[in-house]
């Protein structure tokens, strides 16, 4: 299954080829990777999302916290978390199509950010299975070019 | 320390921290972006020991590890030397040996131009080292080089590569700088037991068939004595992997010898058939467990004590994990042990002595044999002798007969199995420990990917005996090609041979030719009163071959005896 990992590292050049080989190395298989500066700008949080059994997940883990640039790892997979991911998607239009994809773009609460004469760019943030059913429903008419941050989480506080 | 005078420079502080680590020596090889480093060492305390080949001196200095228990330094300059510095490095990565490795770069203005001699040794060695540093401010050397040993020797041990650009090095006025450490995302694993102490007593003392599985986390641990207490005390029959070789004294009565693909038939079916497993600072490699991890043991409850989380249940499911020092551990068992009874394990030694008594080791002795001279050997030579091995049939002998009584006097090549680590490592054993015997056995084709290091021997006048078992061929692979591909032998033979003998008086080292049996023991007596060193060339048969030997992918009870 998926899994959703935290990890702090040190904010240095060469971290980020550290932890990319290591999965490469040990055949991993990555789903996403964010990567940026906290509150402590010494600091990087890279919310890894990674595909594997609780064995490999382990191991991936274990291996993970071996290397002396992770600070921590921490699996906010079956936790209370706020999970988010940002998609730019442009869109053809035409005359036809532009009322019922501006429609699409309102259901899920979308914002348009660029418009052109053929195509619109739309802002969309939500989990990734939004994301997932926002393009399905656009692509019909025309999906153009889709850029995903992959996923960032954060656990959610105690009540 | 954290000052240092005005006036000094990169290489100098580089030199001082060093020194500050309570290095004495290192063994490396000069080029253009190290010059300021060496002229640095011409006023520093610490010894240099130049090797003929940077492979050498990272050999060496693995061998001076092994054998010290310290951490081993080794130098070369950027690209070339960089780059021949890498199987070394490999070799000490997957034995978990405690290597600091220090290699020029270009300046780091010159970084990433493709300039003369630079490659991007950090990115080639990423996957074979523990950590790496490169340095771009001379002010950061005391805390690196204070944070690279702190790793390479604590944990798991293992190999830290700092890349040095020229200009670094030759900086003037180097002030002002700390060595406080900044390790914040470095982990040392276990130092206590979190309580599991009395879970392995009481599995001990419910056990009938418990057998102990030592490897290379009790020589770092220093943990061979308490195993011994332990084996006594409950009358534990012990096995050692290749890497553990001396966790128990070679003739112990406890000790059932080798596991593994060229292990005894007694410790591979003891192991198979056992009810308690207790593995300690192993990694169930695939030597070991012919790479079967689901099939092996599983009669068994397994225990494994390791030092890295990453090894616990990475390939034999188990079923009481530490994580933790093997010594500390075993220690704390050995404390509770009294609170439970002993296992009754009478019946278990019976059928123990059985598969002995019925699957001994055994050889020729109406000719020359490799296990011959490896057994004179060992009767020849006192307890604090130092034994270095290359690669191949010669090694698997060594580890079958030659009577190792400290796993600090063994030094091999094991997880990488690298031909050419002997005749460099023994260099490094005589360095560290020169007032004890250091002995090489090897191979004439393990002794050819090294030879140049017969240089380094004579110039540092180090009387180091090497024992070559001569048979003219790549003994391990005839043995491989012989029972898998039908005596096709294809490319085996070693027919450019020298005549080692001359070519180790050439040196300037007494060279001693043996063709039969009767003369093994003078031979042997002759250069181990010889004040320098010597090369006995013993020419064997090629056809002698490695027994017991499980093939590849068979369970470990599948073995060829004979």
């Amino acid at each position: 299954m998926l899994h959703t990992l935290a990890v702090l590292v040190e904010n240095h050049p060469g971290v980020l080829i550290r932890v990319a080989g290591l999965f490469a190395r040990r055949g991993y298989n990555i789903d996403s990777l964010t990567v940026c500066q906290t509150e402590d700008p010494n600091v990087s949080r890279m919310t890894i999302v990674v595909y594997g059994d609780d064995q490999i997940i382990e191991q991936v883990r274990n291996q993970l916290s071996k290397l002396v640039v992770v600070h921590s790892v921490t699996d906010l997979t079956g936790e209370s978390v706020v999970d988010r991911e940002l998609a730019l998607i442009r869109v053809e239009v035409s005359v036809e199509t532009r009322s019922v994809v501006l429609q699409t773009v309102e259901v899920f609460r979308g914002r348009v950010v660029d418009m052109g004469r053929s195509n619109i760019t739309i802002e969309l943030t939500g989990d990734i299975a939004k994301i997932d059913a926002f393009v399905h429903a656009i692509r019909p008419y025309g999906l153009l070019e889709l850029v995903r941050t992959g996923k960032i989480a954060i656990l959610r506080s105690d009540v | 320390m954290n000052e240092e005078k005005k006036g000094s420079n990169g290489a100098t502080v580089l030199l001082n921290a060093l020194h500050l680590e309570d290095v004495d020596v290192l063994f490396g090889y000069p080029g253009g972006a190290v010059l300021p480093l060496y002229d640095a060492l011409l006023d520093s305390p610490i010894r240099h020991v130049l090797t003929r080949h940077e492979q050498g001196a990272v050999y060496a200095a693995d061998g001076y590890a092994r054998v010290s228990g310290k951490v081993g330094v080794c130098l070369a300059t950027s690209g070339p030397g960089a780059t021949n510095v890498v199987t070394g490095i490999a070799n000490s990565y997957l034995d978990s040996i405690p290597l600091v490795v220090l290699t020029g770069q270009v300046s780091t203005s010159s970084l990433g131009t493709d300039s003369f001699q630079e490659v991007d040794i950090i990115g080639i060695t990423m996957p074979i080292t523990k950590h790496s540093y490169l340095v771009k401010d001379p002010r950061e050397l005391p805390r690196v080089i204070k944070e690279a040993f702190y790793i390479a020797r604590t944990g798991r041990p293992g190999p830290v590569l700092i890349d040095l650009p020229k200009d670094v090095l030759a900086q003037e006025n180097v002030e002002s700088f700390s060595s406080e450490m900044q390790l914040k995302g470095y982990k040392v694993f276990g130092i206590g037991n979190n309580g599991k102490s009395e879970e392995v007593a009481k599995a001990l003392s419910e056990c009938k068939k418990p057998v102990l599985y030592a490897g290379g986390g009790v020589v770092t641990a220093g943990a061979e004595g308490v195993i011994r207490q332990l084996a006594e005390k409950t009358d534990l029959p012990v096995v050692t992997t290749l890497m553990g070789i001396g966790s128990l004294p070679f003739g112990h009565p406890n000790l059932l010898g080798m596991v593994g693909m060229h292990g005894t038939v007694t410790a591979n079916y003891a192991v198979d058939d056992c009810d308690l497993l207790i593995a300690v600072g192993v990694r169930f490699d695939d030597r070991v467990t012919s790479g079967l991890g689901h099939r092996f043991a599983t009669k068994a409850k397994v225990i494994h004590i390791d030092i890295d989380p990453v090894e616990i249940s990475k390939v034999v499911k188990t079923h009481i994990q530490i994580v933790g020092d093997a010594r500390t551990v075993l220690e704390e068992v050995l404390d509770v042990m009294p609170g439970f009874t002993v296992p009754q394990v009478a019946d278990w030694w019976k059928q123990l002595r059985v598969w002995k008594n019925d699957h001994s080791l055994s050889y020729d002795l109406d000719r020359l044999t490799p296990q011959m001279v490896i057994k004179c050997l060992g009767e020849q030579v006192s307890e604090n002798t130092i034994v270095t091995t290359d690669v191949g049939q010669h090694q698997m002998w060594v580890a079958q007969y030659y009577p190792t009584v400290n796993p600090r006097n063994y030094a091999t090549s094991c997880g990488l199995g690298a031909m050419g680590y002997g005749l460099p490592a023994a260099v490094g054993a005589q360095i560290a420990r020169p007032d004890d015997l250091v002995v090489l056995i090897t191979g004439d084709g393990s002794l050819q990917m090294s030879m140049q290091e017969l240089g380094t021997i004579a110039q540092n006048k180090l009387p180091i005996k090497i024992i070559l078992l001569n048979n003219g061929v790549l003994g391990m692979v005839r043995q491989l090609q012989k029972i898998f591909y039908e005596e096709r032998y294809s490319h085996i033979l070693l027919e450019g041979n020298p005549d080692f003998v001359k070519l180790a008086e050439a040196y300037g080292i007494l060279g001693i030719q043996v063709d039969s049996s009767e003369q093994v023991l003078s031979a042997i007596t002759e250069a181990i009163k010889h004040p320098g060193p010597v090369l006995v060339n013993f020419t064997i048969a090629p056809d002698e071959a490695v027994f017991p030997f499980v093939p590849t992918g068979k369970e470990i009870t599948e073995m060829i005896v004979r």
